[in-house]
């Protein structure tokens, strides 16, 4: 299974990079939806895999029994998850916000910092 | 959106909602939940109300804005991180106090940690509402 | 120049001015009364500073510095009582003090540092006060070049020093000068010996403007008069110097050493006396005798004989009295007739009687003539270079005598021919200078003769120390004035004849010099060369690799990303033996879910549908709960599948207003791009397979199992980390969660075409944002 799931992140890794290869900035936006799935999983890949034993003590014991599945990165992914929420929505504005501003989602138009005509004097 | 069941059955399913955000809560430091979880689940619940409503009336219903909710939530975990200093500890170390605690029994646990996912929860509810309230109001 | 700008009503710079005459003239004092005590034994001081790295702030005392301290101070009493008439009334006349006492500051602290990384610190210091002195009428574009190239130059060849300094501590184990001194062996003998010295020496060079890095010097002329007197002539440009006479216990004594510094040095002397001929404005010419000393004072030091460092130390007491004056002198000069052109000045010791006096002493000193100090170096000069060993001795007496006669001849042209004869002509009519302008070169001009006459007080209690220093052993130092018939005296009257021939006929030779300089490579503009040459490169270099695409940028950081982290895969073979892959122990439900997410990464790259891609990325993202719920992590599955909905429910809210994805059957499959995300994606499992084949390490996981429940109260294992033992990482993240939310709205709020502001929040935000 590991290997599987190994073989998924490469494949989630590889549609993402080729969205974010995009030159439009929405295509771009589900290419880095689909990368911080990737970087969830793979994290959560690290710790190992373990079914039917989430990392809870149950009442009455001060430590787990037997093997349950590893709670570091588990809580590392969850705060991932809400981190690469805000990530997102923040990219959500800003694309929303660039669209008004420029009128285009075509990241090769937006030149404002770094116009063309200006490169041609140099 | 204009569906009279929705918008009827929203007003009960927020309150569910918001709820059982607290109830996730606090539950989270045994079993499944805890403030990002809490928080989501309440953002969830206004969001539904937004959808059903409008975001005014959401915002209305709301009565404070989102993104004090978020400060406050902020400021409550930072000073929940500061509980510590009063006993000379490191800055984030859990305080606890254990109510009608018996030998062998930890009785009612009050500790800063809880006043810590308090603020978590705040921080992501009101975060989050605030990012949805501007997309749906601006856009 | 003095003159042009608009006058502020300040009487002698005001406080400003009184601070900065009060605290040189304290130090100078100061240093004064540790001479007696510095002359017998050296001293340190020492105090922490960044002890993780062996630097300290300690302070080494002993003949050199002192020496060098007492130059910096007195020269500096001077100059500013000098300033302060001379800019008084300027408006910008506090920044320059400031500058000045910066500089001051900067050089106190070279001289004094104890340990080579302060050594460095303070040696930029005056890298960078020089640069806002030389530049300190910002209005001309000249000051701003020469006070760049004067930065440029000496601040790179500091950082050149800089990583001389690194070896040199690492070889010796110690950044503590005193500590480096006494390991001058072990140096030599250790084979980064030779780039340690070229290290340092790149650094000395540059500061102390020895041939083929001399240009700058000249330049910064541009700077107001009693900088030049101060910076490049007193104190800045021997900071190379000093640095060469620090270390020469430690580099020294090789014939490495010896060489490259008595040639350059040499070379530098000669060819910066022959300019200094060429020149028709005095403070120009001046500027060349000072490179013209600067050189003779490496080459002393490169010869490394018990004479040799003597006659450097004696020679840089007597240059620095003299050459300050001068530069003083010309001040007045130019304050009083409006010019500094050599052929136009005649007469003036008519007009300013004193002034013509205080030239005349320093002038006489320069010229090598009896009974001022500068005749006994010149004395021990011709002295050192006889008793050299072999061609050294022939090159350097050769070198010191062409300098000699030269010094000679430049001594009349600044100091005779404008104070002799009837007077001239001038664009403002000669007058004397005040008092303030004249007590400096008078003083250092008495000193001159003072010490000719008085040889063994400076000999005991400056030249006698110094020399220790630098030599890292006692040495006999007995100065006089007469010594009687012998080599010495005779080159000294050979001098003195040809200098005068030359003198009598250096109009004539001026007029071919200006013939043959015109043909010469120029280094003023080989160093523009280098400049233009500079930003050619960074242009060109720009457009190659800052196109302002952004779909290039990504490629080439995905390109570079793949291409390293796998070929650190290969050749480090973090791949292993390969995996053992056991089908069997995989449930239909994974296979389903891992397809799903497989087939909803696919769509959502390959539909040309807004809706599609959104609903193709749903299933991911349920797909990837799924996995959570499957793997034991329902937290971890909660939270996902809570911020799928959200994902969703704002994606498509911001879609509807968006435009429609470009369909993939205009814009064509890219094959390039498809190649890298391939690369990328094949990368991420081959190290994901690697990581896996790793043996886990469980000791945090086992440290958090056992601690949860005891220790911080909590059954929930993931819960109790974000809370409690990782807490201080959470709160870090909601901050970032709070600030991404205030980001967006603030964003979305500057919106143009955004709806009004609603009821409650005050009006007009979108207008502060813009603005």
């Amino acid at each position: 299974m590991e290997l599987l799931l190994a073989l998924t992140i490469g494949i989630l890794v590889a549609c993402a990079v080729y969205l974010m290869l995009d030159r439009n900035v929405i295509r771009f936006l589900f290419g880095l939806i689909l990368l911080s799935n990737a970087a969830n999983l793979l994290i959560f890949l690290s710790g190992r895999l373990t079914a039917g034993a989430p990392p809870l003590i149950d009442e009455g014991l001060y430590a787990p029994t037997g093997v349950v599945a590893n709670a570091l990165p588990q809580a590392l992914v969850l705060t991932a998850i809400v981190i690469g929420f805000g990530l997102l929505a923040f990219t959500l504005a800003l694309v929303y916000r660039t669209y008004r501003s420029l009128g285009t989602v075509n990241s090769d138009e937006m030149r404002v910092a770094e116009p063309v005509a200006q490169e041609a004097r140099r | 959106m204009n569906s009279l069941i929705l918008t009827t059955a929203t007003r009960l399913l927020v309150a569910l909602l918001l709820v059982f955000s607290i109830y996730a809560l606090l539950r989270g430091h045994n079993l499944p939940g805890g403030g990002f979880i809490g928080g989501l689940i309440g953002a969830t619940g206004f969001i539904l109300y937004i959808v059903a409503t409008s975001a005014a009336e959401a915002r209305a219903a709301l009565r404070v804005d989102p993104a004090s909710v978020a400060m406050v939530g902020v400021g409550v975990a930072a000073l929940a991180g500061l509980m510590s200093a009063f006993v000379g500890q490191p800055f984030m170390t859990g305080q606890w106090l254990f109510l009608f605690a018996e030998p062998g029994e930890k009785g009612l646990p009050l500790s800063s940690v809880l006043v810590f996912d308090i603020g978590v929860y705040l921080a992501v509810f009101g975060g989050i509402l605030t990012l949805v309230f501007a997309l749906e109001e601006e856009i | 120049m003095a003159e042009d700008y608009p006058k502020v009503d300040r009487v002698m710079g005001g406080v400003a001015g009184l601070i900065s005459i009060a605290v040189p003239a304290v130090l100078f004092l100061y240093f004064i009364m540790l001479a007696p005590q510095i002359a017998m034994d050296a001293q340190v001081w020492a105090a922490e500073w960044v002890p993780s790295l062996g630097i300290s702030l300690s302070v080494l005392m002993d003949g050199l510095s002192l020496t060098f301290a007492l130059l910096i101070t007195g020269i500096g009493t001077a100059v500013t009582l000098y300033s302060a008439q001379y800019l008084g009334d300027h408006p910008d006349y506090p920044r320059f003090v400031s500058y000045l006492l910066m500089f001051m500051v900067g050089m106190l602290g070279l001289v004094l540092a104890g340990n080579l990384i302060t050594l460095f610190v303070f040696w930029e210091v005056t890298t960078i006060a020089s640069y806002l002195l030389i530049g300190f009428n910002a209005d001309s574009a000249k000051s701003r070049r020469s006070a760049l190239q004067a930065l440029l130059v000496t601040g790179t060849g500091g950082l050149v020093m800089l990583a001389g300094m690194i070896i040199l501590g690492s070889v010796v184990g110690s950044f503590e000068i005193a500590e480096i001194l006494g390991s001058g062996d072990m140096i030599r003998a250790h084979p980064w010996y030779m780039a340690i010295l070229l290290l340092f020496l790149a650094g000395a060079f540059t500061k102390s403007a020895q041939f083929p890095l001399h240009f700058w010097l000249p330049n910064a002329m541009a700077a107001p008069t009693p900088v030049s007197a101060y910076l490049h002539s007193a104190t800045m440009v021997k900071g190379g110097i000093y640095l060469m006479a620090r270390m020469n216990p430690a580099l020294g004594g090789t014939s490495a050493w010896f060489w490259i510094l008595v040639l350059f040095g040499g070379f530098t002397a000669v060819f910066a006396s022959v300019l200094a001929l060429r020149q028709t404005d005095i403070k120009q010419v001046l500027a060349y005798t000072t490179l013209m000393a600067l050189g003779t004072l490496t080459m002393f030091i490169g010869a490394g004989t018990d004479y040799a460092i003597i006659a450097a130390m004696l020679f840089l007491v007597v240059h620095s009295l003299y050459k300050a004056a001068l530069f003083l002198v010309i001040g007045i000069v130019d304050h009083g007739t409006g010019t500094r052109e050599a052929p136009v000045l005649r007469g003036l010791r008519h007009a300013m009687p004193l002034t013509a006096l205080a030239a005349a002493l320093a002038a006489i000193s320069m010229a090598g003539i009896p009974p001022m100090i500068g005749f006994i170096g010149k004395e021990f000069m011709y002295k050192a270079g006889l008793g050299l060993p072999g061609l050294g001795a022939a090159w350097v007496t050769v070198m010191i005598f062409a300098a000699s006669v030269l010094m000679f001849v430049v001594a009349g042209i600044v100091a005779l021919r404008p104070f002799m004869g009837e007077l001239a002509k001038t664009p403002k009519p000669a007058h004397e200078g005040p008092w303030p302008m004249l007590a400096g070169p008078l003083v250092l001009g008495a000193l001159s003769l003072l010490f000719g006459i008085l040889p063994s007080t400076v000999g005991f209690y400056f030249v006698a120390p110094a020399t220790r220093a630098v030599l890292g052993m006692d040495a006999e130092v007995h100065l006089y004035l007469w010594g009687g018939f012998n080599a010495a005296l005779l080159l000294s009257v050979l001098t003195f004849l040809a200098g005068w021939l030359i003198y009598r006929r250096h109009e004539a030779i001026r007029a071919r010099l200006a013939v043959a300089e015109a043909k010469a490579p120029n280094f003023d503009r080989g160093w523009d060369n280098v400049l233009d040459g500079l930003k050619a490169l960074a242009a060109w270099q720009t457009r190659l690799i800052q196109t302002g695409s952004l779909q290039r940028y990504m490629a080439v950081m995905f390109a570079t990303f793949a291409l390293l982290v796998g070929a650190t895969l290969i050749l480090r073979g973090g791949m292993g033996s390969g995996i053992n892959y056991d089908a069997e122990g995989v449930h239909p439900i994974q296979w389903t879910v891992l397809a799903l997410i497989a087939m909803g990464a696919g769509l959502s790259t390959w539909t040309s549908s807004r809706m599609t891609a959104i609903t193709a990325l749903g299933v991911v993202g349920i797909g990837v709960a799924l996995l959570f719920i499957i793997f034991s992590a329902p937290d971890v599955a909660i939270t996902q599948l809570l911020v799928e909905v959200l994902v969703v429910v704002l994606v498509a809210l911001v879609m509807l207003r968006l435009p429609h994805l470009p369909s993939r059957a205009k814009s064509g499959f890219r094959a390039g791009h498809a190649a890298i995300a391939a690369a990328v994606g094949l990368v991420t499992t081959a190290v994901m397979i690697a990581v896996l084949q790793t043996p886990f390490d469980r000791r945090l996981t086992d440290f958090f199992e056992i601690a949860s429940y005891p220790d911080a109260h909590g059954r929930n294992i993931v819960n109790v980390i974000l809370v409690d033992f990782r807490a201080t990482d959470t709160f870090g993240e909601i901050v970032v969660v709070v600030i991404a939310a205030i980001a967006a709205y603030a964003l979305l709020r500057g919106a143009p075409g955004a709806s009004p502001t609603p009821a409650g929040e005050p009006g007009a935000r979108g207008e502060e944002e813009k603005a």
